[in-house]
């Protein structure tokens, strides 16, 4: 890996830590004490999988709105503040900045992450009075969740390669709902006939498989996840988010600064 | 005062003003809103929309429909409610969402299949949500439990109940009593008996606080009905021994019938009345008590379950 990259990689994450993207760890943290307090009126029994649905869920939400708000201003932001062409007038290649981007908001969403997995699994303790075997799974939902992030990061990142903020916004978010609807979509094609099927087929495979990244509602059964699947999952995340960090450096390249 | 720190003394001044009247008038809007036009909807009634619609994140919806499901019925029973309409959508779109949340079929067996106003008064309906909940969670022996509960209590249909039992006593590390319960169910005698050993393995089971208030109410109430029998088998035979009714409980004792002097279970003394009948003494205590009440006493209506 280029030595410059690192170099691009943390001052992405010091400049997301600068625009006080951290601050959402305070709303995180008030909402989890709020939540243990007041799972415990709801019914007893289930306030352990309260607290992991919330919790997991509410981790997965911020990091995608962190990781498509930031995501999208990556490139257009340096572009708009001319830093752009003063990190190219550098000995730096243009896929060196894409992925020394990405690396910077992946890293600052996997501390994010950490973070607020510190607090879901004190609310998980305050609720519980003890830790569970079970609750070693709770890591694996919050690992996919990272994977989740990884590959939403790069798609942000790839539509701000080519397009305004706003719309990459748009085009990031969509793609998030439709990957939220993969298996469905998989299983209309299952249904369909001719050429129909195949174009269904196609933008099922096409479109990033966000559903079967969460395994959230599982996990808080304590329903176990093979390691089969947690190598495969991590597999498909590293794949779909490097091609389409390669698209994005192919967009990229080509791009006109002037 | 400076003019920038004045400025910032009126705005927060404001701010707090603001606050407070937002709050009174919210408060004089729910007034003038009709509550039970509010609580009677449902926006989205298919599961299975729903489920498409949480984004993949259905554990946390079907949480947040199962605390609707319970605060309608809480809040409905307490007002003494016929109807429950929404009852079984809610269950229904809770389960459909979290197929694997056994206190929502622990839930419908318990309150949707009861006549109102304890319940719903849809047996059938709890029938196929528990169903369902077994297809989901073979491996549960609660839920057959609960299955043969709803076919015991509320359908009279010992056949399906013993069916029940028995499924779910072949699950693995299944309550004994299931096995005990299939027998019983073959001849179906002593219903006293067996009403109190189902309450106690629902109250012993459940992890939900109100099915366990509400087996506690069961369970006080046939042990007032077994206590009534019993001293009323007493005063019986203290009349066969000596040709007149008792004038108090200390006659038994005297007479060698009785040891001590019996109590309810929330710790009253039981009345014996002229006509050598048991009564409690606070019958408006002891929900679904069949027994030992005055003559013509109604219950009132009923008030969301006591705690237990």
């Amino acid at each position: 890996m280029s030595s410059r990259i690192p170099y691009i990689a943390s001052n992405t994450f010091r400049e997301a830590i600068r625009d006080r993207v951290l601050y959402n760890l305070i709303a995180f943290a008030v909402l989890m004490c709020g939540a243990s307090i007041l799972v415990g009126q709801i019914s007893i029994g289930i306030e352990r999988l309260v607290v992991i649905n919330l919790g997991l869920t509410a981790v997965s939400l911020f990091g995608v709105v962190i990781a498509i708000f930031i995501g999208i201003g990556l490139v257009s932001k340096e572009i708009e503040k001319r830093t752009l062409y003063t990190v190219l007038s550098r000995p730096v290649q243009r896929w060196e900045f894409i992925v020394g981007k990405f690396l910077g908001l992946a890293g600052t969403l996997v501390v994010n992450t950490f973070f607020m997995a510190i607090a879901v699994f004190l609310a998980l303790l305050y609720v519980s009075q003890r830790f569970q075997t079970a609750d070693g799974w709770v890591l694996v939902a919050l690992y996919f969740i990272v994977l989740q992030f990884l590959i939403i990061t790069a798609l942000a990142l790839l539509f701000s390669s080519f397009s305004s903020p706003l719309l990459s916004a748009v085009f990031a978010f969509c793609l998030f709902v439709i990957g939220s609807f993969a298996e469905d979509l998989r299983g209309f094609a299952a249904m369909a006939q001719g050429s129909t099927r195949w174009l269904a087929t196609g933008a099922a495979y096409l479109v990033p498989n966000f559903s079967s990244l969460n395994i959230i509602s599982s996990v808080a059964h304590g329903q176990a996840v093979a390691g089969t699947l947690i190598l495969s999952e991590t597999a498909y995340a590293m794949v779909y988010a490097a091609m389409a960090i390669c698209g994005a450096v192919l967009i990229f390249e080509r791009r006109n600064l002037k | 005062m400076k003019p920038s720190r004045h400025i910032t003394v009126v705005a927060a001044g404001l701010l707090l003003v603001c606050l407070l009247t937002s709050v009174l008038l919210l408060q004089q809007v729910d007034r003038m809103r009709s509550t039970a036009t509010l609580q009677e909807v449902l926006y989205i009634s298919s599961p299975r929309t729903l489920k498409r619609l949480s984004l993949g994140y259905d554990g946390l919806l079907a949480d947040i429909y199962w605390t609707r499901a319970v605060q309608y019925f809480g809040s409905k029973h307490f007002a003494g409610s016929q109807h429950y309409d929404l009852l079984a959508p809610l269950l229904e779109i809770t389960t459909a969402l979290d197929p694997h949340l056994t206190v929502a079929y622990e839930f419908g067996a318990n309150f949707l299949a009861p006549q109102p106003p304890n319940g719903a008064g849809l047996p059938q309906l709890a029938v196929e949500l528990t169903e369902f909940g077994i297809r989901n969670n073979p491996n549960d022996w609660r839920l057959y439990y609960d299955l043969g509960f709803i076919y015991y209590m509320e359908l009279k249909d010992y056949t399906h109940a013993g069916d029940a039992f028995a499924r779910g006593s072949r699950v693995p590390n299944a309550h004994p009593f299931l096995g005990v319960m299939a027998a019983q169910m073959a001849q179906h005698s002593g219903e006293l008996r067996m009403a109190q050993m189902m309450w106690s393995t629902t109250y012993q089971s459940t992890q939900d606080r109100n099915v366990r208030a509400n087996a506690a109410t069961h369970l006080r109430a046939l042990q007032v009905e077994d206590d009534v029998t019993n001293l009323e088998n007493l005063v019986a035979a203290y009349r066969a021994k000596t040709g007149r009714l008792p004038a108090s409980f200390s006659d038994l004792q005297a007479a060698g019938l009785l040891h001590e002097i019996p109590v309810d279970p929330l710790g009253h003394t039981y009345k014996l009345t002229e006509d050598g009948r048991v009564e409690v003494r606070t019958p408006d205590e002891f929900p679904f008590l069949t027994k030992g009440t005055p003559p013509g006493y109604v219950a009132p209506p009923p008030r969301f379950l006591p705690s237990d």
